[in-house]
């Protein structure tokens, strides 16, 4: 009897598809992003598919049309609508970016070692329901609310305002204040990549802390301002409950023209087609922000 | 008032807590030297830079540049600039832009400004290299783009932290060289702080010798190899044989001491030299010794038998015992005459010139 010595037993053979790291990798995800694609693909298309047809009463006419669109872009309430919705929205984005820069700037560079507190404690708000966080800011703005009453108390104002609710206002503030997390948490993550010894280097060539700032700072945190923005933007140009509970008349946007076309006006292909249209919309000026940014930024010297 | 410092340092204490990063250094920086703070890591010598830079605050002490007292005056006001360990070059602007940074803020005239940095660039071999973009460029290049940044500002002093450290030692001779060269040709005074004692050796006008926050010895670069003042310094900065001695006079300058195998020996007082007790430390390079060959002879010899020998390309190194003596001597040997060819057991014959020998205050 012979013995092998020092050769392995063969390992048995892989399936085909698993052999290479790589494609391991994506035999390891395809489960959730299958799931995921066909969650997100999906219903896209069917709005897709249903802004081209036509509800004739009960039933969907199928055969292809623009008309849903012509509509969409022509009709005054939802140009209106989807203009103000854009606006809103990168107002909330631009003033929550502006008011997160600084929280997160703070934490980068003052925080110390209470770095991962503060992140924590910056989270809390976003451990209640989103819609707890509206009703409540009903609450601070409302007529007897807790602004009015501190401004009465103080003697600033004479009688209850009612222009802090039901509003654009009270939309704009009760967004920011929502979205400001999710604002905060990126430009961090930009504010801790920079090098130290680059803004030190600013202030050895003669720049002062303003100027370090404007020349050092911001342009190599343009990255984490422009994530900001689109995970800002984006969601709140659709937002539907916000407006409608703080909103009032003036706070509609163009996610209430949608749900009435899919509700009560049993209009669906008019409904998708207005989705549809906002979303390339909100892509035009998502990435025409992103490219205005990128070039002003690569203008500071 | 050409005999002004052009940097003084007095006193100057930095603590962390309860630790003591510099402890109560002085020194005096002559205009036009090029200046060395060698130590290992910790000394404090990267701290002293800073602080010389602005970029970090004595907690007690003064630091003078010119004859302006700089308490107070931040890093952008002071008249120096920085060539920074990971070199810090801007990476969203190109060569050209991080050369300019600081020209901007002076609001020069465009030609005037161009000339400047087409110089800058020049002095440091980038001529051509203006638009490439910081990511673009190698650890060599880098660290020039970071010394033209510096030297287009026309600083009284250049601050070089380490900036040879990161790139291989092929590059990092020549870069010696050009650094040496450069500073020649601009004037400017330069204070590089550095851990490598070879560097500081090829570089330096003089040499700052600090261990654990505290300066040890100032001296030219042959000074402070030949005379270190302690064994501490001698080590650092190189082999050196100790031998123990008993003192048997001394006079104002000089002390004789008794030695094991080199005998009675006169030699120079060392700097610190507390003159308590009778026992001190005598040092020798091991380049100091010499193998004798054949029928050779000097006037001062020793014999021994060799123990152990370490290969190194151009040199050997012998390691000698010699009857009398409680160490064995290391010999370092070129191996033009056929060091390499001595074997371990080989009786052999060493001379030595007696100022050769150094006395050293621990």
């Amino acid at each position: 009897m012979t013995v092998a010595i020092g050769r392995r037993p063969a390992t048995p053979a892989r399936p085909g598809l698993l052999r290479t790291e790589q494609r391991q990798g994506l035999a390891l995800m395809s489960p959730t992003f299958l799931f995921a694609l066909v969650m997100l693909a999906a219903p896209i298309l069917v709005v897709i598919a249903h802004s081209f047809w036509t509800q004739t009463y009960l039933t969907i006419d199928r055969t292809f049309t623009l008309d849903n669109y012509r509509i969409a872009l022509t009709e005054p309430i939802y140009r209106d609508l989807l203009m103000r919705s854009l606006i809103l929205s990168m107002s909330v984005a631009f003033l929550t970016v502006l008011l997160a820069y600084p929280v997160a700037y703070y934490i980068s560079f003052h925080g110390g070692r209470y770095k991962s507190l503060l992140l924590f404690l910056i989270t809390i708000p976003a451990w209640t329901s989103y819609l707890l966080r509206v009703m409540s800011w009903k609450v601070i703005l409302g007529y007897n609310g807790v602004l009015n009453t501190a401004l009465l108390g103080t003697g600033i104002i004479d009688e209850p305002s009612t222009a802090f609710l039901y509003n654009t206002n009270a939309v704009l503030i009760t967004l920011t204040h929502a979205w400001a997390v999710f604002a905060i948490l990126p430009i961090y993550v930009s504010l801790e990549k920079v090098d130290r010894t680059l803004i030190e280097a600013a202030s050895d060539l003669g720049d002062g802390p303003i100027r370090r700032f404007l020349r050092v700072t911001l342009p190599l945190t343009v990255p984490g301002i422009i994530a900001a923005l689109i995970i800002v933007m984006i969601p709140t140009v659709g937002d539907y409950v916000t407006p409608r509970l703080v909103g009032g008349k003036d706070g509609v946007m163009i996610a209430s023209a949608i749900e009435v076309q899919f509700k009560r006006g049993a209009n669906w292909p008019l409904g998708a087609a207005l989705s549809v249209t906002t979303m390339i919309v909100i892509t035009v000026v998502a990435v025409s922000c992103v490219g205005l940014l990128r070039w002003a930024a690569g203008r500071i010297r | 008032m050409p005999d002004r410092p052009m940097i003084e340092i007095a006193s100057v204490t930095r603590t962390y807590g309860k630790f003591n990063a510099l402890d109560d250094a002085s020194l005096s920086i002559r205009p036009g030297e090029f200046f060395s703070l060698l130590g290992p890591s910790g000394c404090g010598k990267t701290t002293l830079l800073r602080m010389i830079g602005g970029f970090d605050t004595p907690t007690s002490g003064t630091i003078t540049i010119d004859g302006q007292p700089m308490l107070g005056i931040p890093a952008n006001r002071r008249p120096t600039n920085m060539v920074f360990q990971s070199y810090a070059i801007f990476p969203h602007l190109d060569v050209e832009q991080n050369v300019a940074y600081g020209l901007k803020r002076l609001r020069l005239d465009p030609a005037e400004e161009r000339r400047r940095i087409d110089e800058a660039l020049a002095q440091v071999s980038l001529a051509g290299f203006g638009k490439r973009r910081a990511t673009e460029l190698s650890g060599g290049q880098r660290q020039r783009v970071a010394l033209a940044r510096a030297l287009v500002m026309r600083p009284k002093v250049l601050l070089l932290d380490e900036p040879l450290s990161a790139l291989d030692k092929k590059l990092r001779e020549q870069m010696q060289v050009e650094l040496r060269t450069l500073q020649k040709a601009v004037g400017i005074t330069f204070v590089l702080v550095t851990h490598d004692q070879y560097e500081a050796l090829a570089m330096s006008d003089r040499i700052a010798v600090m261990f654990g926050g505290r300066i040890a010895q100032v001296a030219a670069p042959k000074d402070i190899y030949q005379r270190p003042v302690n064994r501490q310094v001698a080590d650092f900065l190189g082999g050196m044989n100790f031998i123990q001695a008993a003192l048997v006079g001394e006079n104002g300058t000089a002390i004789e001491v008794e030695t094991m195998g080199f005998g009675r020996v006169t030699t120079p007082k060392p700097a610190q030299w507390s003159g308590k007790g009778g026992a001190v430390t005598i040092g020798i390079r091991p380049e100091r010794l010499r193998v004798l060959w054949d029928q050779e002879t000097a006037r001062h010899e020793l014999s021994g038998t060799v123990v152990d020998r370490h290969y190194f390309g151009e040199i050997t190194h012998l390691v000698v015992a010699i009857p009398g003596m409680d160490a064995p001597l290391s010999v370092t040997e070129t191996n033009d005459f056929g060091a390499d060819d001595i074997p371990v057991g080989a009786q052999i014959r060493i001379a030595y010139e007696p100022d050769a020998l150094v006395a050293m205050a621990d």
